[in-house]
């Protein structure tokens, strides 16, 4: 690859330059050397230190965002959560700009990680399904114009997703939601205490699954093509049907990117705000019973409780997402982790 | 059954039809997949070409009531371009240079950093980009609502995205391409900038059209900065804008049927913009390859 440094781990041709080969040209440079240091003119090297100056500035300016991001959060964040104290992860209750202010994240917290969960469950059989299809039974063309369709699901704005959810999506469901309390109300999570249908948590989770969906499919179809050929055809060769091959050779080596793909489609579903926002009809209670109308997730809450709030309000809503914030930038770098793990394994990194 | 060199390949009927059937359910899967983008597609077409006029397009909010009739999308589109074009000048030649960094002056242990949580970042929830700006920005720096402030937010969410698609083109530049450069005597940095970039810039187009194309649907971060506002207002510099997608929620959340029907043509606005910037962006990739 490049003659001045040895290959960067996430990085590969496509079948230009194979690696190993120009790394072992002796140089008289140093790594990360300028390559114009021998023989270019002083203002070569002051155009190369300015570029590489305004280009590290600009990596460091991301690090610092982020930390920016959460100083800034927990700054007006503060007041709200010293004026609740740690009834702010046990109360239930929405009410921060009363006389005698009572507000918590428990029910929203609860409403996010479960309507979540829901989504996951429902999203992921089928995205995996769907990126086992595009990359073992129909590779080529028209898998790959299918695989743009299934792209296109994640460019339809959330909204549009709320709008079709609650005037298209949420009646058509009632009669799946009757049906599931008359024949496996049973169990208690599928039990309707009331009687009455709509915007329930189950109805919003069919469409964060939707929304879910295409990232899952789209990174488990890249760590679905990442398993090497010759383990397919290893199985094959011994005799393996089609699904034989799937499960010997491409589910165990794709296992831990799988698990990085569903964990990034878990911190898209706990970010959703808008579509969410639309479908539920807003309770605070922690209510296992996913077919009742009701619930609230802790983005949705700052969406709909924003224009109305006052300004302790809103530290209050600034307070619950600090801690949206934290459980999303830890489920992503868990996420993001695993999938590199993969990756490097894949490339025979370290 | 198969007979080679005297031993019998025998696949039982029970594995074959295994393999049948799970064969079966994976198309099905995808059937399933593509189902509610064709249900999206259709619905708002349907429901939104009835609602959509050139009096839609071309007048505000300004004066209509709660439950009239009439209105239009004319100043929530002058906000949405304006607090995209915002997001894209200041997330463009950032997410750039990010993307150069990681990949023309890594490996580092900074360039693996920062390429780790620009990825991260792409999965920042929106909401939270909004609550940033609206805290760093509007209360902080007290500079109130505006179109700026949600160009702002909107440039925090496309920034990732910018960086690592632009990321991914400058690696399928050849290697070879820049030892040539670097054999005639060109400094790194005049390499990169007239040689990897300019090889590089149809796929780098295409990213940022992708990001484009994302960030004109986010609702959430525009609720916290811009705000909304029923009459036109052309500077993003100073007070509350509207946005199509904050014009959406807003006759969305309504029982009345008028209104519905702005939330609809207004979705169908919103839809055309952003699959035809998605589209053309993809079939200029596709021609590529």
């Amino acid at each position: 690859m490049h003659p001045f440094r040895p290959e960067y781990t996430g990085r590969h041709s496509r079948g230009v330059g194979a690696p190993g080969n120009i790394d072992r040209v002796p140089t008289l440079l140093k790594r990360d050397e300028p390559v114009s240091r021998l023989r270019a003119p002083p203002a070569h090297r002051w155009g190369e230190l300015i570029f590489r100056g305004l280009a590290s500035g600009g990596s460091l300016f991301v690090l610092l965002l982020i930390g920016a991001i959460a100083l800034f959060l927990l700054l007006r964040a503060g007041p709200a959560l010293q004026r609740a104290g740690w009834h702010f992860f046990t109360e239930r209750q929405w009410f921060p700009d009363d006389p005698k202010a009572r507000f918590g994240i428990a029910a929203l917290a609860f409403g996010t990680v479960l309507s979540s969960l829901l989504a996951l469950l429902m999203a992921v059989p089928v995205a995996l399904g769907t990126a086992l299809f595009l990359t073992e039974l129909a590779p080529g063309r028209i898998g790959r114009a299918i695989g743009s369709l299934v792209d296109l699901l994640a460019a339809v704005p959330s909204v549009v997703y709320g709008l079709w959810g609650v005037f298209v999506l949420v009646p058509k469901l009632i009669p799946v939601e009757r049906w599931l309390n008359d024949h496996a109300g049973f169990v208690p999570l599928l039990h309707n205490r009331f009687g009455t249908y709509g915007r329930s948590v189950f109805a919003a989770s069919v469409v964060l699954a939707v929304m879910v969906l295409p990232i899952v499919a789209a990174i488990s179809r890249e760590v679905f093509s990442q398993v090497p050929q010759a383990n397919r055809e290893a199985a094959v060769a011994l005799g393996a049907t089609r699904w034989e091959t799937i499960r010997l050779a491409v589910l165990p080596y794709g296992r831990s990117g799988i698990v990085g793909a569903i964990m990034l489609g878990l911190g898209r579903a706990l970010g959703e705000t808008i579509a969410v926002a639309l479908v539920l009809a807003a309770s605070f209670s922690v209510n296992l019973h996913v077919l009742e109308p009701g619930g609230n997730t802790i983005a949705a809450n700052i969406a709909t409780k924003f224009g109305e709030a006052g300004s302790g309000g809103r530290d209050a809503l600034i307070a619950s997402g600090l801690v949206l914030f934290a459980i999303t930038l830890v489920v992503n770098v868990v996420a993001r982790s695993v999938v590199y793990r993969t990756a490097l394994a894949a490339e025979g990194g370290p | 059954m198969t007979v080679v060199g005297g031993v019998e390949l025998h696949t039982s009927l029970r594995r074959r039809g295994t393999s049948r059937a799970v064969s079966g359910l994976l198309a099905v899967s995808v059937g399933v997949a593509l189902l509610p983008l064709a249900a999206v597609l259709a619905y708002t077409i349907s429901r939104g070409a009835h609602a959509l006029s050139i009096s839609f397009l071309t007048h505000s909010m300004k004066g209509v009531g709660p439950l009239d009739p009439g209105g239009g999308v004319y100043h929530a589109i002058v906000g949405t371009l304006e607090q995209v074009a915002i997001a894209a000048i200041l997330s463009v030649p950032l997410g750039l240079l990010v993307a150069i960094y990681v990949v023309e002056y890594g490996p580092s242990r900074l360039a693996f950093l920062v390429r780790f949580f620009v990825d991260v970042m792409t999965g920042l929830p929106s909401i939270v980009a909004g609550l940033f700006i609206y805290a760093f920005w509007v209360l902080a720096l007290d500079r109130g609502f505006s179109g700026l402030a949600a160009g702002l937010a909107l440039a925090v969410l496309m920034l990732p995205v910018v960086a690592r698609s632009s990321e991914e083109m400058l690696k399928l530049v050849p290697d070879e391409l820049r030892e040539a450069t670097y054999a005639l005597g060109v400094p790194r940095w005049r390499a990169i900038v007239s040689v990897v970039l300019p090889t590089a810039s149809a796929g780098i187009t295409t990213g940022v059209m992708l990001a484009v194309a994302r960030v004109t649907g986010e609702t959430a971060p525009l609720l916290l900065t811009a705000f909304g506002n029923d009459a036109i207002r052309f500077s993003p510099f100073r007070g509350p804008q509207s946005g199509l997608p904050l014009y959406l929620f807003s006759q969305a959340g309504s029982a009345f049927d008028v209104v519905v029907r702005r939330a609809w043509a207004g979705a169908l606005t919103l839809i055309v913009i952003v699959l035809l910037l998605t589209v053309v962006a993809r079939v200029v990739t596709a021609r590529r390859r």
